[in-house]
């Protein structure tokens, strides 16, 4: 490459990670703008020009959303049903992953293509059906009817057949040369072997729970028993017109995840691209 | 070895009953009863009696079923192959930075899909606010007449496809950035040595080695994205809900707005139908395709 095209193609070069540089801060602005006007008084919010600092700031819209919404209930609902659904989706996953990587029985073939097959099936056609199974189980407006329909995320069983099936063969059989029992291999073997893969699915499911709008919209009714991500859609009321208010109490609903996202980045993303049948 | 085979079913049982449990009672009893419900009359909550194709036929002569058809359709063509197209233009961008600022512009970009629909939902509100909003501002300034975004139906769409590329492109940014890395460092070194220009360099090599990548990113969200509901029911209250159906918001409608129980399972067979058919065709045509590579 002649000197002259290497210059041109670094200022090339150049152009484009400053490009990408300043795409990112515009793509993170929306986020910014929304926490930033939720910490400016009534007066500023509506101010017809663009102000990236509050002049005076303020509070007053969190303490408003703590006090006069039932926010604390929603929170209290979010963090049952997210780790519900986490709890019960990686510990039926981490079985039925381990049977089917591990243990020969009748049927396992079928079972496995079933599995699979579940994967293209939208759970979002199942709404009138969910919801008339859990009205007849009396579960509407409880944590349990708001966890029960979600539990269906065939992927994780699949990340867990693929991890276990990585397992060398030789810890299996010296387990059994040993004498220790199914339970024993599962626990002392597979499950500590696989800790990572546990933890970034983990963190993955109890994020997907917290989000998950359509379910807990329809399976509650009762503004106490709402999960966050469905509360702060329905104040529009209690709220007036006050925007910073509104923004307020869906910085808090988003708080917790950004936290999760941004504290383990890394099992985070090693989770979302295992559960789009990627290996990191 | 000897393996005790009846005792290994047992185990394998016990360890699959929580499993089956859960996917006996919420998921295959519901899509049974789903097929089974779509052929009655029966209203949300009660029973209802046999009409046999009824739910089905009248489908063809229901304007908003036309509407909803439509509209996931052109939902589908704003978001999917757009979508694509940024994230692996955001991905080229972001696999050029290196250590901590690597980490720190993709987390820029990935940080909108770790949030709830109804975050997005309040923060794009406010932003593109008739009265407020800051991308209004930015309409004054630019000298474009202000639009009340989602309340009007021609910008309805292309709008909520934006927002809907903005909160999940980080998704797919993600898995290019795993496919980009995946593609070894010396084909760029061999490809410098023969003087590949930036462009050729792109065409001839990244893009033939990514493009299973972008095959599943494509399929990933065409699967996703005929499944709308979030984002349409969110930015439509206030506006026009039934401008801007979508399949499941007119399940939902159909079921708990009207009441109508059997015709809104027959909306969610034909949803199911569709989804589980391109899943089949896609899963064939990234089968073709991968092994015509080997």
């Amino acid at each position: 490459m002649s000197p002259a095209t290497a210059r041109r193609f670094n200022v090339a070069g150049l152009a484009i990670t400053v490009l990408t540089v300043v795409l990112a801060v515009l793509w993170a602005f929306p986020i910014y703008w929304g926490v930033v006007s939720s910490l400016k008084p009534d007066n500023e919010v509506v101010r017809p020009y663009i102000e990236l600092w509050p002049d005076t700031l303020t509070f007053e819209h969190y303490v408003f959303a703590l006090t006069q919404t039932q926010i604390g209930y929603w929170y209290m609902n979010s963090i049952a049903t997210a780790l519900g659904v986490m709890a019960l989706t990686v510990g039926s996953s981490i079985f039925a992953g381990y049977a089917i990587s591990q243990l020969r029985f009748p049927f396992r073939t079928a079972l496995w293509w079933f599995i699979l097959a579940s994967f293209m099936v939208p759970t979002q056609v199942l709404i009138i059906n969910h919801f008339v199974l859990m009205a007849n189980m009396g579960l509407l407006n409880t944590w349990a009817g708001i966890i029960l329909p979600q539990l269906i995320h065939p992927v994780i069983i699949i990340v867990y057949k693929q991890f276990f099936d990585q397992v060398p063969k030789d810890f299996r059989e010296a387990a059994i040369m040993d004498n220790a029992s199914e339970w024993r291999i599962l626990f002392k073997v597979y499950i500590p072997m696989n800790w990572g893969v546990t933890t970034a699915l983990s963190i993955v499911t109890f994020i997907w729970a917290w989000n998950a709008f359509l379910w807990p919209f329809l399976a509650v009714t009762k503004t106490d028993m709402m999960t966050i991500t469905v509360g702060i859609t329905q104040t529009n009321d209690s709220f007036g017109v006050y925007y910073a208010s509104e923004l307020a109490a869906a910085v808090l609903a988003g708080f917790p995840v950004a936290l999760a996202y941004l504290l383990f980045q890394r099992r985070v993303t090693e989770a979302i691209t295992l559960s789009a049948g990627i290996k990191g | 070895m000897i393996r005790d085979a009846k005792k290994e079913w047992l185990i394998a049982f016990v360890l699959l009953t929580p499993f089956l449990a859960v996917y006996g009672l919420t998921f295959v009893y519901p899509t049974i009863d789903m097929f089974l419900l779509s052929f009655t009359d029966a209203p949300l909550i009660g029973e209802g009696d046999y009409v046999g194709l009824e739910n089905y036929t009248r489908l063809g002569s229901d304007r908003r079923f036309d509407t909803a058809i439509w509209n996931t359709a052109y939902f589908v063509a704003l978001s999917v192959v757009p979508g694509t197209a940024v994230a692996l233009g955001i991905a080229l961008g972001v696999s050029r930075l290196t250590g901590r600022m690597q980490a720190l512009i993709l987390a820029l970009f990935f940080l909108p899909y770790i949030l709830p629909v109804s975050v997005v939902y309040r923060l794009w509100d406010w932003t593109m606010n008739f009265q407020f909003g800051i991308a209004m501002h930015v309409f004054d300034m630019l000298g474009i007449d202000r639009v009340p975004v989602f309340k009007t139906t021609t910008w309805f769409m292309p709008a909520v496809a934006f927002i809907t590329i903005w909160w999940t492109c980080g998704f797919n940014i993600l898995l290019f950035l795993a496919g980009l890395r995946a593609i070894p460092q010396e084909i760029y070194e061999a490809a410098s040595l023969d003087n590949a220009g930036r462009w050729t360099t792109f065409r001839r090599v990244t893009w033939p080695l990514l493009w299973p990548i972008t095959a599943l990113n494509l399929t990933i969200q065409l699967i996703l994205q005929m499944k709308i509901f979030d984002q349409v029911y969110l930015f439509s209250t206030g506006g026009r809900p039934n401008d801007n159906l979508v399949m499941v918001y007119y399940i939902f409608q159909r079921a708990f707005q009207s009441n109508h129980g059997g015709r809104a399972a027959a909306i969610a067979v034909v949803l199911f139908v569709i989804v589980v058919a391109v899943s089949i065709l896609n899963f064939q045509l990234t089968r073709i395709s991968g092994s015509g590579k080997r």
